[in-house]
């Protein structure tokens, strides 16, 4: 045995053997709401012991794993009022909890906003998709959730209902941590409103994951004018690399009147390397997330800004 | 805690008691004796739970069975007519996509439904219209394969169809 290293062997955190994903090892109470309002009133009744049920794809997988056990699933799927995409002039309101895949398929989300497009095209697969909600992703508040990068830069606002009727927080506001939100047990996620953007802007998503299916261990949403090369008005945001998505705004305003070359989006890329946050864990180091956030800031510019110049 | 839900399987009414806490995937095969749908993952990584509700691909595992009431759900089960595979199956069989042929009715019901939203599909959209199914014996090319086959024999039969009409 000289010379060998001993390793040792690593404890999972979860005992598989307490843990299935077959069922759901709990009993709860469910509801199907069929308006806002009655969703709002059984949240003020059950509030923190009850759960919004969506899309599902995350909160049946944490019942199932039992990191979870609320005693009432709130069912809003059958809530028609929360499923919509809707043109009001100023801004496109999404219901929050209208799928992915109908926000995919949706030509006014492909033309106007292409980093929202790009960015729910590339989460989990066609199935998720026709389950999981917009509202869902935002609410879930994972500091990878791809939905959250392309919102930002966007610079959308949430519409919230409580018992007291209702509020709107500017996204860059709403996530408070990983799996925090400013909600207040009582309250529900009901639209998410993203301003028209002027023509000339172009937009961006860049995601990097293991494999198709996995979260993101980096992804980033970029929106972009220029007058010719120069940068006149720009947003970033990235994910997975603080406790909630972020803006980089020092970037941002490295980059407003500088000419897009490739000497500033090195630059750019350092000081984007400096606001992120990132951890090492499962899927990533922080190393790596950090190296990468420059990379992909770099390819995100470079790609909003060829789509500014096509027009 | 639980109710009686009536909901269409394969084209047949269906009304059963289930558990608020029972998962769609678990009340077909083990209440109702449908067992194409299978048990992967769980966690919604694999596809092998794959079933159409209301003609949408969703995933039986995730979803509370109680949530088909009054919805439409089909299988594998359901594409047969008259004992007469449907051209789907019969381009896996012909293909030999099917090995083990634990994720195969994931696949035929992705691929049933991506003919009926794109009929002449390429391989770049085939590959990622089922990218959330996952084969374990990697047989991925046959399986591609089979789903251009199925849209090729699908064309045939429309143009066969519009000419005798």
């Amino acid at each position: 045995m000289t010379g060998e290293k001993f390793v040792k062997p690593i404890k999972p955190k979860v005992d598989i053997n307490k843990v299935n994903t077959h069922i759901i090892p709990f009993e709860f109470e469910y509801f199907e709401p069929r308006t806002v309002k009655e969703a709002v009133e059984l949240l003020t009744k059950y509030g923190g012991e009850a759960k919004i049920l969506a899309g599902g794809t995350d909160l049946i997988v944490r019942m199932k794993q039992r990191f979870i056990e609320p005693k009432y699933i709130i069912n809003i799927k059958k809530i028609k009022e929360l499923n919509f995409i809707e043109d009001r002039g100023d801004y496109l309101a999404i219901g929050a909890a209208t799928k992915l895949r109908e926000i995919e398929k949706s030509g006014i989300v492909k033309r106007k906003f292409e980093a929202l497009y790009e960015a729910v095209r590339s989460m989990a697969g066609v199935q998720i998709r026709n389950m999981a909600t917009i509202g869902g992703n935002l609410c879930n508040a994972s500091p990878a959730a791809d939905t959250a990068p392309p919102l930002l830069v966007f610079e959308a606002k949430l519409k919230i209902v409580g018992p007291n009727g209702e509020r709107v927080v500017p996204i860059n506001e709403f996530f408070l941590g990983p799996g925090k939100t400013v909600l207040k047990p009582n309250e529900i996620l009901t639209e998410i409103q993203i301003p028209y953007q002027p023509e000339d802007t172009g937009s961006a998503f860049i995601k990097i994951a293991r494999v198709a299916m996995d979260l993101a261990k980096v992804n980033v949403a970029v929106a972009l004018r220029t007058e010719g090369s120069i940068v006149k008005w720009v947003r970033i945001a990235l994910g997975a690399v603080a406790p909630t998505p972020i803006r980089a705004y020092k970037t941002e305003e490295f980059l407003v009147g500088k000419e897009l070359n490739e000497e500033t989006l090195k630059e750019a890329a350092e000081i984007v390397k400096t606001e992120v946050k990132p951890i090492t864990d499962i899927r990533s180091t922080a190393e790596y997330r950090r190296e990468v956030s420059g990379v992909i800031v770099k390819d995100a510019l470079l790609r909003a800004y060829e789509r500014i110049s096509k027009g | 805690m639980g109710k009686v839900i009536r909901f269409k399987l394969n084209g047949r009414p269906v009304s059963i008691y289930v558990e608020n806490n029972e998962l769609l995937l678990n009340v077909l095969r083990e209440k109702l004796g449908v067992v194409s749908p299978k048990y992967g993952c769980g966690i919604g990584e694999c596809g092998a739970c794959t079933v159409l509700v209301d003609g949408e691909p969703v995933l039986s595992c995730l979803t509370l069975a109680i949530e088909v009431d009054g919805k439409e759900v089909t299988t594998v089960e359901g594409l047969a007519k008259d004992s007469e595979l449907d051209i789907v199956q019969r381009a896996f069989i012909e293909e030999g996509a099917i090995q083990c042929g634990y994720c195969t009715p994931g696949f035929i019901l992705m691929a049933k439904k991506l003919l009926e939203e794109n009929p002449d599909p390429d391989e770049d959209y085939i590959r990622e219209y089922i990218r959330g199914n996952l084969c374990r014996c990697t047989g991925y090319v046959n399986i591609v394969r089979a789903i251009k086959r199925a849209a090729e024999e699908l064309k045939f039969h429309v143009s066969r169809a519009k000419q005798t009409q």
